[in-house]
């Protein structure tokens, strides 16, 4: 028979590590962005550095998730908490890779001058920011409503990187010389993207932790 | 579903205890279906209705309609006896005769009529194939049924139920006195026995009904709280109530 209590709080402890998770992804991309913009390589190096920290966090979800499976057998909401907890953590972890990528970038950059000011990455950027915070506010306050209204800024996302793409396009045919520039910022638009589609995978988790049904809202 | 045990609107009352109330569905053919609950929530009492084990207690009063295949189990009509040999029972405690193995199992054939020394041996050892315990005891049949281990007398005590070919199988607790090994040997054997029977269990053990039974009810104060699909009842049940007791928030 499940140890109520003790249970609750291991629970209420893999809902937090989400939380930690939820932080650092966010200022991952955050600083991956600011450090493409300004060129900041330490801030790049910093990115990359922090993200063992992020996979560790990832592996005491699995271990806590594993072994409340293995102690408590849960059934109903409770296995839910913890399926979730695993799809979310993975998705975390994922999205913390994609902003390492983008600081690899800069660091790629090095020292080279903008092909062009950066507008639309940014405001990508801002707006994947934006989806990663209601996508964690959604699964913590376990707000379906808010889960689907995230989701819809993704179309925004996708419409900003098909924008991004088309400039790119205009400067690799007019500067040649700039293709490996324009090569790596196409990258960059795709890897923000991406963490756009992993916010709203969990806005599907937290749809499945409170109503026990599967929606895709990735359409 | 191709319900063989119809129930509707049945009340029972100990004396002025109203220990069922208002209780009605449908039990599927050859399927497993689960009955849980905290204790004293109607489950066994509800068990027990199915072959009138109750009719044994003083001052029990049964309204409402209890039917297997066709038949009012509670009609004018409707001898007991023959009730029960279509709706066997196994307990909590393993419960053999002191007699041996071959008599445990013949008991109930012989009881009905059956003489033949070459009908008796073939239904001993289709019950004993049955119960999985042909192998283990073939070589001893006349040895007495009470060396047997614990999960051996139970396994026996459902051949003893399957030797009279009934349609319906109740199991009360029938692994709570059991070893875990001895349990999942049981479990498997049930998992067997649904292509040819009908098994209604009751169990406390909700992890056991939700490997084991495709339907499992839920009860509480003697009523029928929530009836699903096992997978629907233990992933995302329909009522808090049956949330908070398969979570273990009370019971």
């Amino acid at each position: 028979m499940i140890q109520r209590k003790e249970f609750d709080l291991r629970l209420e402890g893999l809902r937090q590590l989400l939380r930690e998770m939820g932080e650092h992804v966010r200022a991952a991309l955050q600083n991956a962005v600011t450090s493409l913009q300004n060129l900041d390589l330490d801030l790049a190096a910093e990115v990359v550095a922090k993200d063992a920290e992020l996979n560790q966090m990832e592996e005491q979800v699995m271990e806590l998730g594993s072994k409340l499976i293995v102690t408590q057998q849960p059934v109903a909401k409770d296995l839910r908490k913890i399926i979730v907890a695993f799809k979310i953590s993975s998705d975390l972890e994922r999205m913390g890779d994609l902003a390492l990528d983008v600081a690899k970038v800069t660091l790629r950059m090095n020292t080279q001058n903008l092909v062009k000011p950066l507008v639309d990455i940014p405001k990508m950027a801002s707006l994947v920011e934006k989806m990663v915070e209601e996508s964690l506010a959604s699964y913590l306050d376990e707000n379906t409503d808010l889960a689907y209204k995230m989701a819809q800024d993704d179309d925004e996302v996708d419409q900003l990187y098909s924008q991004i793409l088309r400039d790119l396009y205009e400067v690799i045919r007019n500067n040649p010389d700039q293709l490996q520039q324009a090569l790596l910022l196409t990258l960059v638009g795709r890897y923000i993207e991406r963490i756009g589609d992993h916010a709203t995978n969990i806005g599907e988790s937290t749809v499945y932790l409170v109503t026990g049904q599967r929606p895709d809202l990735n359409q | 579903m191709n319900p063989i045990i119809r129930i509707n609107q049945l009340n029972l009352y100990y004396g002025s205890f109203h220990a069922l109330k208002n209780v009605s569905m449908d039990i599927p053919e050859k399927e497993i279906t689960a009955f849980i609950g905290p204790s004293g929530c109607g489950k066994s009492t509800l068990l027990r209705t199915l072959n009138r084990m109750n009719d044994m207690i003083p001052g029990t009063r049964i309204e409402g309609k209890v039917e297997i295949g066709e038949r009012d189990i509670y009609g004018d009509q409707v001898e007991v006896e023959a009730l029960r040999r279509n709706v066997g029972m196994v307990f909590q405690q393993p419960n053999p005769f002191p007699k041996s193995i071959y008599d445990n199992v013949a008991y109930g054939p012989r009881l009905h009529g059956t003489r033949s020394r070459s009908e008796l041996d073939e239904v001993v050892e289709r019950s004993l194939r049955q119960a999985v315990l042909w192998d283990e005891v073939k070589d001893y049949l006349k040895r007495s049924a009470l060396r047997l281990s614990g999960g051996q007398q139970q396994r026996l005590c459902i051949a003893r139920a399957l030797a009279v070919q009934p349609d319906v199988l109740l199991m009360d607790e029938a692994t709570s006195a059991l070893d875990p090994i001895s349990t999942l040997k049981i479990e498997e054997l049930v998992q067997e026995l649904k292509t040819s029977y009908t098994i209604v269990m009751v169990t406390h053990n909700m992890h056991q009904a939700a490997r084991i039974s495709g339907r499992t009810v839920f009860f509480l104060n003697g009523e029928v709280v929530e009836a699903s699909e096992t997978q629907q009842l233990f992933s995302n049940p329909r009522d808090s109530r049956t949330e908070d007791y398969i979570s273990g928030r009370f019971g």
